[in-house]
Parts: C-alpha cells; sequence; structure tokens
C-alpha cells in the first residue's frame, strides 16, 4: 500500500495546522483580546450624553490634523476618592481571605477523597461537582433564607438556646465569606485532590518507617509535594473572586463593597462607561500578577509530566 | 492508624453538609404553602403551578435554552480546535499567548468580559454596522467565547491521553488524515465532546453577568429573570424552579453513571 505522497502530507499538515490553530486564535483574539483594548480607549474618554455615552478619543479636526483628547478623570476620580479604593482593598481581602478558608476545609477533604477506598472516590468527587451543575445564582439565594435575620439558621441557633436575639449576618461581610466559600469551594477541592491522588504512599510508609510521626510526616513530605495543587486551586478561587458581583450583591451590605458590584452600579445606575472602564483596567492591573503566577505553574506542570 | 482518619472524616462530612443543606433546603421550602420561605405551614405544590403559568420565566427559559445549545455546539467545534492545535502542534509560534488566551477566559471575572464584550460590539455596530442591536447573537457569540475555554480543558485532557495506534495504522494503509480523524479520533474523544456540550450547556444557561452586559431590550434570559425576582426578596417559585433543575441534574448524572459503568464492563 502506498504512503501519500509526501508534499500532500506536508500540504494537510499545514491546512491542519492552519484550522486548529488559526480559527481559535482568531475568535479569542477578536471577541478576547481587542475587547481589552477598546475598554483602554474608553477607560480615557469623558462621559457624555451621546449614543454610545462617551467621547471619542480622537477626530479629524481638519485636513493632516488629528486631535486626540487623552482624559485621565476616570483614574483620577477612581484614586481621589476613598469609595473606590476601600472597595479595590476590601475584594483583595475578601478574596485572600476566602481562598484561605477555602484551603483549610478544601484540604482535609481532598486528602479525604484521595486516600479514601477506590470504590468510593469517585462518588465522592461526583457529589463534589454536582453542585456545580446546578444553577449558581440559585445556589447563592439558597443562604438568603438561611442567613436572614428571620432566616432558618437564626430560628435553629435560638431553638438551641445558644442565642437569645436574631444575629445579623445577612448583608454583612461575613454572609459573603459563606457565600463565596459555598460558591468556590468544588474549585479548590478538584485541583488538590488530582494533586494528591498522584502522590506516592510510599514515601509517607517510608517516613514513618524511619521513625517520622505523622505529623512531620504531613508536614515535610505531604504539604511540599501538593504545593503545586493548592497554587492551583487558590488561583481558581482568588482571580475570579476578586471580581465577583452576584455574591456580594445579593448577601453583602452596604459596608462591604467590592469592586466588581461597584463597576456594575456605575455601568448599570449611572451609565458612567468610561469610569466602569476605568474600574475594568485597574481591577485587571491587579489580576495580572496572580494570573501570570498560575499559568507558569500550569506550564511546569504540563512540563513536568512525560 | 485507623483512629486518625477521625478527625478527617468528620471534616469530609461536614463539607458534604455544607454543600448540599442549603439545597435541601430549598427542595424542602418549594413544597411549602407559605409564602414566607422560612415559615412551614404545609404541603402544597402551588408554587409548582405559579412556576408553569409564569409566562416571562417561560419565555427567558426558552431563550436561554436556544442561546446554550447554539453555545455548546460552537464551543465543542472551538475548543476540539483549540485542544487539537495543542495537542497535535505542540510547536507553533505564539504558542504561549495562545495558550494565555485560552485559559484567561476561565478565571477572568464576569463583569469584565461582559462589559468588554459589550464595548466592543457598541464600536463594531458604530463602524461596520454589526451586530445590528443586541440580543440573541450576541449573548451567544459572549458565551462562546468562555465556555470554549472549558471545552478545551476537557478535550484536552482526553486527546493527551488516547492511543494513538489506531491513527498510526489507519494511516499507514493509506487513509488520509482527515479521514482518520473523522473516523477514528473523533468517535474515541466522542465522550469528552459530549461532557464539554454539557459543560457549556450549563454555563450558558447559568450565566446573568456577561448576559446582562450584552443583552439588549427584550432578549431578556433566565438568570435575569430569577436575578430580578430574588432581588425583590425571596419566592417560593425561584424554589420550586431550584428543585426542578436539581432533579434534571441528578437524574443525567445518574444515567451518565450507569452508561459509563455499562461501557467499561462491556469492554
Amino acid at each position: 500500500m502506498p504512503a501519500p505522497p509526501p508534499n500532500r502530507a506536508k500540504h494537510t499538515h499545514r491546512t491542519s495546522r492552519l484550522v486548529n490553530i488559526g480559527i481559535p486564535y482568531l475568535w479569542l483574539g477578536l471577541f478576547f483580546l481587542l475587547p481589552f483594548a477598546i475598554v483602554l480607549q474608553i477607560s480615557l474618554a469623558e462621559p457624555a450624553l451621546a449614543q454610545p455615552p462617551y467621547t471619542a478619543l480622537w477626530q479629524w479636526v481638519d485636513e493632516g490634523l488629528l486631535r486626540i483628547e487623552i482624559n485621565l478623570r476616570n483614574f483620577m476620580m477612581v484614586a481621589e476618592d476613598d469609595l473606590y479604593l476601600s472597595a479595590l482593598l476590601n475584594s483583595l481581602q475578601v478574596a485572600f481571605i476566602c481562598t484561605l478558608l477555602c484551603l483549610l476545609l478544601g484540604y482535609p477533604m481532598a486528602y479525604a477523597i484521595a486516600t479514601a477506598p477506590e470504590r468510593w472516590r469517585i462518588i465522592l468527587l461526583m457529589l463534589i461537582v454536582l453542585p456545580f451543575w446546578t444553577s449558581f445564582l440559585i445556589r447563592v439565594y439558597a443562604w438568603i433564607g438561611i442567613l436572614k435575620s428571620k432566616g432558618l439558621l437564626n430560628d435553629l441557633l435560638i431553638w438551641l438556646g445558644l442565642i437569645d436575639t436574631p444575629l445579623a449576618i445577612l448583608h454583612t461581610q461575613t454572609a459573603i465569606y459563606i457565600g463565596v466559600v459555598y460558591s468556590y469551594l468544588p474549585f479548590m477541592i478538584l485541583p488538590l485532590y488530582a494533586n494528591l491522588s498522584r502522590l506516592d504512599m510510599s514515601l509517607l510508609e517510608a517516613a514513618a518507617d524511619l521513625g517520622c510521626r505523622p505529623m512531620r510526616a504531613f508536614l515535610r513530605v505531604t504539604l511540599p509535594l501538593s504545593m503545586a495543587g493548592i497554587l492551583a486551586g487558590s488561583m481558581l478561587v482568588f482571580i475570579p473572586v476578586v471580581g465577583e458581583f452576584v455574591i456580594p450583591d445579593l448577601l453583602g451590605g452596604p459596608e462591604s463593597l467590592m469592586v466588581g458590584k461597584l463597576l456594575w452600579t456605575e455601568f448599570f445606575s449611572n451609565k458612567d462607561w468610561p469610569l466602569a472602564s476605568a474600574l475594568a483596567i485597574l481591577l485587571l492591573a491587579l489580576l495580572v500578577v496572580p494570573f501570570v503566577m498560575m499559568q507558569r505553574l500550569q506550564q511546569r506542570i504540563e512540563g513536568g509530566r512525560p | 492508624m485507623r483512629r486518625r482518619r477521625w478527625p478527617l472524616l468528620t471534616l469530609l462530612a461536614f463539607g458534604y453538609a455544607f454543600l448540599y443543606v442549603p439545597i435541601l433546603l430549598l427542595i424542602i421550602y418549594s413544597f411549602n404553602e407559605s409564602r414566607l420561605v422560612t415559615v412551614w405551614t404545609g404541603f402544597s405544590t402551588k408554587w409548582y403551578v405559579e412556576l408553569f403559568r409564569n409566562q416571562q420565566l417561560l419565555d427567558a427559559a426558552w431563550l436561554s435554552v436556544r442561546i446554550a445549545a447554539v453555545n455548546a455546539t460552537l464551543a465543542v467545534v472551538l475548543g476540539t480546535l483549540a485542544a487539537n492545535a495543542l495537542v497535535r502542534h505542540r510547536h507553533f509560534r505564539g504558542r504561549t499567548g495562545f495558550e494565555l488566551l485560552l485559559t484567561a477566559p476561565l478565571v477572568m471575572p464576569d463583569v469584565i468580559i461582559g462589559l468588554s464584550l459589550l464595548l466592543l460590539f457598541v464600536a463594531m455596530q458604530h463602524t461596520i454596522g454589526w451586530p445590528d442591536g443586541r440580543g440573541f447573537t450576541t449573548i451567544t457569540i459572549a458565551h462562546v467565547t468562555f465556555s470554549m475555554a472549558y471545552v478545551a480543558v476537557v478535550v484536552r485532557a482526553r486527546l493527551s491521553q488516547m492511543d494513538r495506534s489506531l491513527e498510526e495504522a489507519a494511516m499507514d494503509l493509506g487513509a488520509r488524515p482527515l479521514r482518520v480523524y473523522l473516523t477514528i479520533t473523533l468517535p474515541l474523544i466522542a465522550p469528552a465532546l459530549l461532557s464539554g456540550w454539557l459543560l457549556a450547556f450549563t454555563l450558558s444557561l447559568d450565566d446573568l453577568v456577561i448576559a446582562s452586559f450584552v443583552a439588549g431590550p427584550g432578549s431578556t434570559t433566565l438568570p435575569m429573570v430569577i436575578y430580578s425576582s430574588v432581588r425583590m426578596g425571596v419566592s417560593p417559585q425561584i424554589n420550586a424552579l431550584a428543585t426542578i433543575i436539581v432533579a434534571v441534574v441528578t437524574l443525567a448524572v445518574v444515567i451518565a453513571g450507569i452508561a459509563m459503568r455499562r461501557g467499561r464492563q462491556a469492554r
């Protein structure tokens, strides 16, 4: 049987390359990358009563004269108004604390699943993923009924005699923490599980044989070996939570402002598109470092695999 | 050694309770007669009846399902192409950038994706006159942009684990590459394509933030209706809707689980 002539094979290879790389590249370039350039452009414009509601950045005045107007008003506003700065800082704080909480709860869970008997593992893992397939919005909504002052949690605590008067949890920062940990816990557990299930248990046995106590063995062997999983899970939680909108909007209150909600308000309520764009640019700038870290890590994990 | 697992298992149980108690409470109170979600007055299915009479919600659900289906199909095509590129063409110029573009939508906050796409659509309409107005098309494009990245992750994992000897055998017998891909590779990665499709479908059906930015007047999706009714306060209709969603998802997962087990036993 004759093999295809080499130049035809080469030709098909080139076509395959063009289709497989070119089409997704083009799509993402047009609908993911290009929009950021436009956001940057509009963050330097001024709001206007027009359609669309912002001023043009450049215009041809007459032959050969191009007028470019760069307006730093939006960034100045953000820098001078405490509201925006505290929202940005608060978002980072919420994301950081929630990542830590997810890790504290998620690590032992992932470890327990990874060391569970084989037949249980798939079911346990399935139960972690299952809530992800139901509506995120509705799952956050569920917490309103639980946390509000006449809600189920307060009823339970009063019935148990632990408290006399209802606690105010809904519309506070605590409610945001609960909602975020609840929604993002699977994103922490899955990469940790993937990492821990590949862990070579004979290393722990060797440590035990050499007289190492379990806690010490965990700190010296398991924890360092699962660092890649910890970092991957942390980034999957941290990055999206910084810009989260639904949870602070439904569960948070006036004193727990986050940048995602602020951006939404500037855009939809105040119709200030340029200011919303400036907030988006600042949010992006905050997320570049963690994102690059995540990307590096991913390439290292893939590079390590044979 | 046995005793040491106790704290771990307690924490595991707590974690699962944390994940499932809110969903269980939603389901229980969907059968409550009272409008108050937290006071139990008696068993009733009236919220389900009301749900199916809520024409606005049904219209929105139908729009969301159509968008989700078109989105999932496009996302599977684009995500599979991207996965092919990453697994089959190991070295090409701009690979790092390609990977970056494909990972970023997974973690990028929704408000940024939504705002930036809206501004793009407005600018495009201004300069080339397309898209003319916003709605089905713009929401679908926005959803494809982030869900193709998820599909690429799923398909890529499957492609890189795949045994390539069958493909090589077909090549040796003179089959053209495209034919090999269509008749050998695609059936082998079909489970990943299916789970990618379902994942993209769910992601689209679930999105509130991005759709709110790129939707126009007259294109209200299901999450937007849920959101506006939730903002007005708790509503047992939403509980009923949640119960239906959970039932459908659980059923699908059980069926998939049985099918997978059958498939494994058949092999």
